[in-house]
């Protein structure tokens, strides 16, 4: 009569599996194929000490620089304010750290779920006030590609489908449910393909970043 | 003998990548972000000059090649390839539109450092064939004549000459066991021959041994503007074996941006070993010989002065306290701008772009940068340490009708000398 | 026979003052129904006018592949209860296992009920219908399928009691050996309301019942045909345990801390967010008590393939995965490849170097 039941069933069964292979396997591929390629050795006289340097650019670079934020606050607050919403959508809605736990077998404490609720409701207006930005700021509507716009779309996706599964806004259940998961596999599947890398590899850019610079005795 | 080639191009681009580069561009979410660090965009408002995307074709490269994804993609043709005709199109971007000062690197959210990948994209531009002919005719006269601007060594023995005659000064040529080898840039042997003066009087005050090597006084590098760690191997080389020749315990980088990215910094990698002494910017000279009271200064000036940052000296240098010590030691009125330090913008003409005349028009806009830096401190005087800076800008002030003295800061500290008291 | 009869014409009315129901009860009674229902007080003379004036109306009830659960459920009612009222006025004209008579007696009432109701009277079935093979369950030599063919076309409406006629149940989960479907999917051309549940909440059915009777037509159904007025809204939406959700606080086993604490069943496998049903509000055994009341999770009883939702036990969105207890080797997986991925980008770097020209100022111009 209805096959939501093996919809979601499907999507949280081998679709699962599928999305978690290509995921874990996709983001260990691209980590090693950057970090094997390594570096020379630097024989200059170093002024500072790298790895201190690194690991405060890690941090750091989390800040906006002063100037940066004055000449573009929409971008910076905008960004602020969904990478945290999706964060706190992701790791602290009580379900989803049941998942977490299934599968990693770690937990933590979550947050009411009616906070999340409106923590994502504010993401997802972010996220649509954000693809506006995309499309109307002359730089970057400029860098834009299909691939921008596509990393956009199973960002935007999970958080939608998410919401809509909670308010129960698609009837059945089962089907609403299985919708944000399968969304949530899509955005795993393209996370290793797409710039979506960045979510990991930024570690590794700000440590450089910091690491090169602070050799040089500034603090980036 | 041999030509520049794509193939040369393409094959320069794929030694140039390593873990960072490919983190970098793993990284770029395309936020536009470094764009606004860009005096390149933000006085033109053209999105071309974002720093990210004058990496195109080295990202091509990185992508297509060094992806498993990416090989995947161009073996099924779905990857746009790197032809003479994007390195073309690329070239004014990344010479005429990049001055290396590595601003975007200090904002980007997800830390790239963007100039350090113009920097090593340049490689493969110049194996390719296209840098600009201004920095090309810089680099053949380095190489050949011994400078860019091609000072052959009887014409700073000629500037030598007028110095000590002026001055009563000695200035010591090919000293074996000085403690300090001195290097210039032919900018200021040609235009602010006033350096030598001040080193002189500073360092006979101060009492340092030092001396001017005949075989290797020109510090600037043209192959790290052109972007060949080759040429810049041959230039760097000389200066290292006259300083082991001399044997010398320091070089002094003089106030000029790149040279002292050249000897300082990239000098050993291209060499491929440490060196037997170390390099010391002026700068940081001087400031250390005001800590151990070497350095006796009197009188001030009491101008509003405000102090311009070189990029490479201070952003990419790590000198970012002692030209600061060295004003408060001098100067009543000093203003920072409001960019300073490792945040301010770059004069417009680093990294190459001074020596490309087809660069002209473009940089003279991007100098509003600095222009409206200067106009919101109200100031008389501007200071810097970079010879390069320092003409870049007065060309600047003068196409935009600004009086404003440009002094250097050896300079001004040598006119503030305590005179002698033997 | 002639007492059956002279019932059978009587009104819902004069059928309860017979049996010595007060005004002031039978009030009382549609004031239930009422609240039942969802409908405001102010509903409640219009229902007891409607109820008043309605005609016994004949119901034939068939039982296909089921377990009898559902009747179970219905009988154990306790008098006097609304349940009760209900099916002492309705006239249950064939149920083969409440009726006394057996054999071709059994099914001539169905016949003569079908004939002197024609066009009037209600089809409950409970059970689903077997396709793969007609014998699978058959009563009286007639199949399932035949059965209910017969007997729905001269029907009012059709009530699938019972997830077993709504969706199919127990016969039909995986593999489905029967064949098994539900009973909309061979009435097309009547009205079929599904009473989904295993077994069902009696007052659900009885409230459907109620409903036709005192409006003389269907309540509103939800997109799987089931009344809106029961089916509304999701067990975890009104369940008490809800805070204890929303905070965080889950009984990780059936008796350790949280579970004495009356926290939430969501980790052992609570269905109630995919279950839409009445138990949290109207609950079982005359309002005593309902499964997660009791401590322990909802099956999802009333949805469709509940059987096949991966396990009692298991949280609903928790993946079923065999691949999570196979970490190790997709790491494995990936660290090998990742390896020959960095392998390979280094050889590409070390021929590019092996392939250097050294750059001159000689060639720093393109010829062609």
């Amino acid at each position: 009569m209805s096959t939501s039941i093996d919809f979601l069933l499907w999507v949280r069964g081998p679709g699962f599996d599928i999305a978690l292979f290509i995921f874990v396997v996709g983001v260990l591929i691209r980590l090693l194929e950057v970090l094997i390629l390594g570096r020379k050795a630097d024989y200059s006289e170093p002024r500072g000490a790298e790895l201190g340097a690194g690991l405060l650019t890690l941090v750091t670079r989390t800040a906006p620089e002063g100037g940066s934020f004055k000449r573009s606050p929409f971008t910076v607050v905008g960004g602020y304010i969904w990478h945290i919403g999706f964060l706190i959508s992701l790791f602290l809605f009580v379900p989803h750290i049941e998942l977490i736990d299934s599968v990693l077998g770690i937990r933590w404490p979550g947050i009411a779920s009616n906070l999340v609720d409106a923590i994502a409701a504010v993401t997802i207006v972010t996220l649509v006030a954000m693809l506006f930005s995309r499309l109307t700021h002359p730089v970057k509507r400029f860098l834009s590609g299909p691939e921008d716009y596509l990393t956009w779309v199973v960002t935007f996706l999970p958080m939608l489908t998410g919401y809509l599964a909670y308010h129960r806004m698609i009837d059945p259940y089962p089907l609403v449910l299985g919708l944000h998961i399968l969304s949530v596999e899509l955005l795993m599947v393209l996370f290793p393909f797409t710039k979506l890398m960045h979510a990991f590899t930024f570690i590794i850019a700000r440590w450089y970043n910091g690491a090169m610079a602070g050799r040089r005795g500034v603090q980036s | 003998m041999s030509e520049a080639t794509l193939e040369r191009g393409m094959n320069a681009f794929r030694e140039q990548m390593n873990a960072p580069v490919a983190s970098f561009f793993s990284s770029c979410v395309n936020c536009g972000m470094c764009a606004e660090a860009c005096l390149f965009y933000t006085e033109t408002d053209d999105p071309k000059y974002t720093p990210i995307h004058k990496l195109e074709p080295l990202r091509r490269v990185w992508e297509q090649e060094y992806t498993l994804w990416g090989r995947l993609k161009s073996m099924l043709g779905l990857s746009k390839p790197v032809t003479n005709e994007l390195l073309e199109e690329w070239e004014t971007l990344i010479y005429d539109g990049c001055t290396l000062c590595g601003r975007c690197s200090m904002v980007c959210p997800v830390g790239n450092d963007i100039s350090y990948m113009i920097r090593r994209a340049r490689e493969g531009f110049v194996a390719a064939g296209y840098a600009p002919e201004g920095i090309k005719g810089a680099s053949r006269r380095a190489v050949t004549i011994g400078s860019p601007m091609g000072v052959k060594f009887p014409a700073l023995a000629a500037q030598i000459k007028h110095v000590e005659a002026d001055s009563g000064l000695t200035i010591p040529v090919d000293v074996e066991g000085a403690d300090y080898m001195a290097l210039l840039s032919s900018m200021e042997i040609m235009n602010f021959p006033e350096y030598l003066e001040a080193l002189a009087r500073i360092f006979k005050q101060a009492g340092v041994t030092w001396t001017i090597s005949s075989e290797a006084f020109e510090a600037t590098n043209s192959g790290i503007q052109i972007g060949s760690s080759d040429i810049a191997r041959e230039l760097v080389n000389r200066v290292v074996v006259a300083a082991e020749k001399l044997k010398v315990k320091y070089v002094i980088s003089p106030e000029c941006g790149h040279a002292y990215t050249a000897i300082r910094w990239e000098g050993p990698n291209l060499i491929g070993r440490p060196y037997d002494f170390k390099v010391v910017h002026i700068l940081e000279l001087l400031d250390e010989l005001r800590s151990t009271g070497r350095l006796k200064t009197e009188g001030t000036e009491d101008d509003r002065l405000t102090f311009h940052d070189p990029c490479q000296i201070v952003r990419k240098g790590g000198v970012l306290e002692p030209p600061r010590n060295l004003l408060k030691l001098v100067a009543t009125n000093f203003v920072d701008m409001n960019d300073s330090r490792e945040m301010n913008w770059c004069c417009g003409g680093g990294g190459g772009v001074s020596a490309n005349e087809r660069a002209e028009e473009l940089r003279i806009k991007a100098f509003k940068r600095k222009k409206t830096q200067l106009d919101e401190l109200n100031v008389e005087t501007l200071v810097t340490a970079c010879a390069n800076c320092r003409l870049i800008i007065e060309e600047g002030l003068e196409e935009y009708r600004m009086e404003m003295p440009v002094v250097g800061l050896t300079e001004m500290i040598a006119e503030h000398l305590v005179e002698d008291e033997k | 026979m002639a007492d059956d009869l002279k019932k059978l014409s009587m009104t819902l009315g004069e059928s309860l003052r017979q049996q010595g129901v007060s005004r002031r009860g039978f009030l009382k009674y549609c004031a239930a129904t009422a609240s039942m229902m969802a409908l405001p007080p102010t509903m409640v003379p219009a229902i007891a006018q409607a109820l008043e004036k309605a005609k016994r109306p004949s119901v034939i009830w068939l039982s296909f592949q089921e377990c009898t659960g559902c009747t179970e459920s219905l009988t154990r009612s306790h008098s006097p209860s609304v349940e009760n009222l209900i099916f002492d006025h309705i006239s249950l004209d064939y149920h083969h296992t409440l009726q006394v008579a057996s054999g071709d007696a059994a099914e001539a009432a169905r016949e003569a009920a079908m004939h002197e109701n024609e066009g009037k009277y209600i089809v409950v079935v409970d059970g689903s219908i077997p396709l793969a093979n007609p014998g699978y369950s058959a009563i009286a030599g007639i199949s399932n399928l035949q059965m209910l063919e017969e007997t729905v076309a001269g029907a009012a409406a059709v009530v699938a009691v019972g997830s077993c006629a709504a969706f199919g149940g127990l016969p039909h989960a995986n593999p489905n050996p029967t064949g098994a479907v539900s009973v909309g999917e061979i009435v097309k051309d009547k009205p079929v309301v599904n009473v989904s549940g295993c077994p069902p909440i009696p007052t659900v059915i009885t409230g459907v019942l109620a409903h036709f009777l005192t409006f003389g037509s269907l309540p509103e159904l939800d997109a799987l045909g089931r009344p809106m007025v029961f089916f509304g809204q999701s067990i975890h939406d009104r369940c008490y345990r809800r805070p204890f959700y929303d905070k965080g606080l889950f009984a990780e086993t059936f008796d350790d801390e949280g579970a004495r604490k009356g926290w939430c069943l969501f980790r052992l496998g609570c269905k109630g967010p995919m279950t839409y049903n009445a138990c949290a509000t109207a609950k079982w055994n005359q309002g005593t008590s309902w499964p997660v009341e009791s401590g322990h999770g909802c099956l999802g009883c009333s949805e469709p393939d509940f059987w096949d939702a991966g396990g009692f036990y298991n949280a609903l969105s928790i993946p079923d995965s065999d691949l999570t207890r196979k970490t190790g080797y997709v790491v494995g997986a990936g660290v090998a490849l990742g390896a020959a991925a960095g392998a390979l980008n280094r050889s590409t770097r070390a021929k590019a170097a092996a392939q250097h020209e050294t750059v001159t100022i000689d060639d720093l111009d393109k010829k062609s």
